[in-house]
């Protein structure tokens, strides 16, 4: 068996592996789609909005929630792997 | 029944509601009082953290605000979710494992310095009156127009509800009401939402019909429509933007950073039993608000095409009753300035004959469209509601900022617990008064204030807190001297830009735009305000002694989910 310390270091890595894929893709949708490109975006439609005009104002934040529950998900899976998820009952109250 | 029945019926009942809970939901202990006695569930804790964010800014200013920039009003909408996505991911989990009572308890145990967490609790108190100064505006905004009440009385009425069950419940009574606040607020924002949109889409879900066609079978169009408009009197197209690329970009991101770094919604994460509901509770937090926010566009785009539609060129004798009772409350102007008793509404200054106040587009607008009295009370209602929550939260802070940070850390350590508690209901009940005064006397409009806000939070908490958990190294004289130089750069330039205070007050701010550094505006300068504050941090960090070894074990400690319970028992 690992060590704590070893262990400790290997969930900390891939955790930030996590951070910096989903940080990614929410830097990519807002300022990517929403602003930066939003000009080169807004060329196509769907149904009655501009493309880019839709990610600033709608697409953006669809996909922020969707980040935000893939990162619960993938954090809860790393906690079981490594054994960090509380599920010691007699830490509750 | 009049819509004034309708909202003495409806206020009164929302309000009765509140103080039930807060009588229910009494703080016996100062965990109660701070964290809610830490047990609070994560749809709870969601439902509240939701209510807690969107204030009198999100509901009354925000789609008036989209009506009136269109594309540009997306920087809220992207920076005030998107923010969300960093405290989730980069804050709350590892502030829960922290497990302590406040933003300065975490800034004061990890730079292991009074002078760290004093610096913390002045941001703190900063940040949260900026904030609170628009929502007991709102408030007053509310119960002027629905109730006709003088706006100060408003004031004054909301005051004495937050008291209430700020002083006798503190965050156990603020986070029951929060979660029934939540609900009345969601609703009344949803309900009118839904009926304009079927209205002018034959759409039911507000989202969708924002990019449907007309139902008046043109086939046209609703935004194609509301571009056309706008051309046609002289204002850029609807879905593009006057603002440059670099300031959208700047306050977006200001506004994002903002987020993650208020103490109010950071503490509301203390509540939860785990770091696995801290998360989770912040995806749902998110989930509830995304349901406004992305309404909020919808209504934008229905509320002025329907308002171009009422008032462009029409005679002024014709107006509907909803046009005097707004021009009673002084939000809404009409000035025939070719006296031929139409109204022109077109961008050019000279000519424009109507001005509307952004705040009343949200409130006014179920009136536009016509819609049944009780809905209109409803959206009262909500709005209150909205404020009131935010204002709870925000009161919070300022009162354990004080009793908690203050006083029984650094003047006071052999405070009795009772005795802190009857501190922290003393600061609140200040705080509430400081609070009504600066509604009453108002420093501007509800969401440039507030936006001011996030920046004052992006330039001091967020890199402190973010290095404090991800650089292990972080030492306190890069972090105080950080925060010092942040805020400081941020106060200053809104001073300087947008109360014009250093070149003769107000009236200079026009002509100071081009001075503007970079091109960015005083709401996105928390963008760069909060760069220096890394820079700044990072550079003192270099030249002076790393932090002792328990710190940085502090530090690994935090970064493993498991264990939280018991830190909150320390």
């Amino acid at each position: 068996m690992k060590s704590q310390k070893t262990k400790a270091k290997a969930y900390w890595r891939q955790n930030l592996i996590y951070l910096f894929v989903l940080l990614f893709i929410w830097f990519a949708v807002s300022y990517g789609a929403g602003i930066l490109f939003k000009e080169e975006l807004d060329q196509f439609q769907i149904g009655g909005f501009k493309l880019g005009f839709w990610f600033a104002q709608q697409g953006s934040i669809y996909v922020f929630v969707i980040l935000i529950f893939v990162y619960v998900y993938l954090m809860n899976r790393l906690d079981a792997k490594y054994g960090f998820n509380d599920t010691n009952k007699s830490e509750t109250p | 029944m009049s819509v004034q029945t309708w909202t003495f019926i409806i206020v009164g009942l929302t309000f009765a509601l509140y103080i039930g809970i807060a009588i229910w939901s009494k703080a016996s202990s100062t965990k109660d009082f701070y964290v809610a006695g830490g047990g609070v569930s994560p749809w709870a804790n969601g439902m509240a953290t939701a209510a807690d964010w969107m204030s009198a800014a999100s509901f009354i200013s925000m789609a008036g605000i989209i009506a009136f920039a269109g594309y540009d009003g997306s920087v809220y909408l992207m920076g005030w979710t998107g923010g969300y996505v960093l405290l989730a991911l980069l804050l709350a989990p590892y502030l829960r494992k922290f497990g302590k009572f406040t933003v300065p308890d975490f800034i004061g145990d990890r730079y292991y310095s009074k002078t760290a967490r004093i610096v913390a609790v002045v941001c703190a108190i900063i940040v949260s009156f900026t904030y609170v100064a628009g929502q007991m505006r709102g408030v007053g905004v509310v119960f002027s127009r629905f109730l006709e009440v003088d706006i100060n009385l408003g004031v004054v009425i909301g005051m004495i509800i937050v008291l209430f069950y700020a002083v006798l419940g503190g965050m156990k009574g603020i986070t029951y009401t929060q979660v029934a606040q939540y609900c009345v607020l969601i609703f009344a924002f949803m309900v009118p939402a839904i009926f304009i949109s079927i209205q002018m889409t034959g759409n039911p879900v507000p989202q969708v019909g924002m990019g449907s066609t007309l139902a008046d079978g043109s086939g046209t169009y609703l935004l194609e429509k509301l571009n056309g408009l706008s051309t046609e009197l002289g204002f850029s197209e609807y879905t593009n933007g006057t603002k440059s690329k670099m300031d959208v970009f700047a306050i977006t991101f200001a506004l994002m950073v903002g987020t993650a770094g208020l103490p109010h919604v950071i503490i509301r994460f203390f509540t939860v039993k785990r770091v696995r509901d801290a998360r989770k509770s912040a995806g749902i937090a998110l989930l509830l608000i995304a349901i406004l926010y992305t309404t909020a566009p919808a209504v934008a785009v229905f509320a002025k095409t329907n308002l171009l539609n009422t008032v462009s060129d029409q005679p002024y004798a014709e107006m509907p009753e909803w046009f005097k009772n707004w021009e009673d409350t002084g939000l809404l102007t009409f000035e025939d300035k070719n006296q031929n008793g139409t109204i022109q509404y077109v961008a050019n200054p000279e000519l424009n004959e109507l001005t509307v106040d952004r705040d009343i587009m949200v409130l006014a607008n179920p009136e536009i469209a016509n819609l049944p009295a009780w809905v209109i009370a409803l959206v009262a209602a909500g709005g209150l509601a909205a404020a009131l929550s935010t204002a709870a939260g925000l009161l919070l802070v300022i009162s354990s900022s004080i009793s908690h940070d203050l006083i029984k850390k650094v003047f006071n350590p052999k405070i009795s617990e009772k005795g802190e508690l009857t501190a922290a209901r003393i600061s609140a009940a200040v705080a509430v008064v400081i609070a009504g005064y600066f509604g009453i006397n108002p420093p501007g409009f509800v969401a440039a204030v507030v936006a001011l806000a996030f920046g004052l939070a992006a330039a001091s908490f967020f890199p402190a807190i973010v290095l404090g958990i991800f650089y292990k190294k972080m030492n306190k004289e890069g972090a105080i001297t950080g925060m010092i130089v942040g805020i400081s750069l941020m106060l200053f330039y809104m001073l300087k830009f947008k109360f014009g205070i250093f070149d003769g007050g107000k009236e200079a701010v026009e002509g100071l735009k081009d001075q503007w550094w970079f091109g960015i505006s005083p709401e996105g300068f928390g963008t760069i305000a909060m760069i220096v504050n890394f820079v700044v941090s990072l550079t003192v960090n270099a030249f002076t002694q790393s932090p002792p070894q328990e710190v940085q074990e502090i530090v690994e400690d935090i970064r493993i989910p498991s264990g939280a319970g018991k830190a909150l028992e320390k």
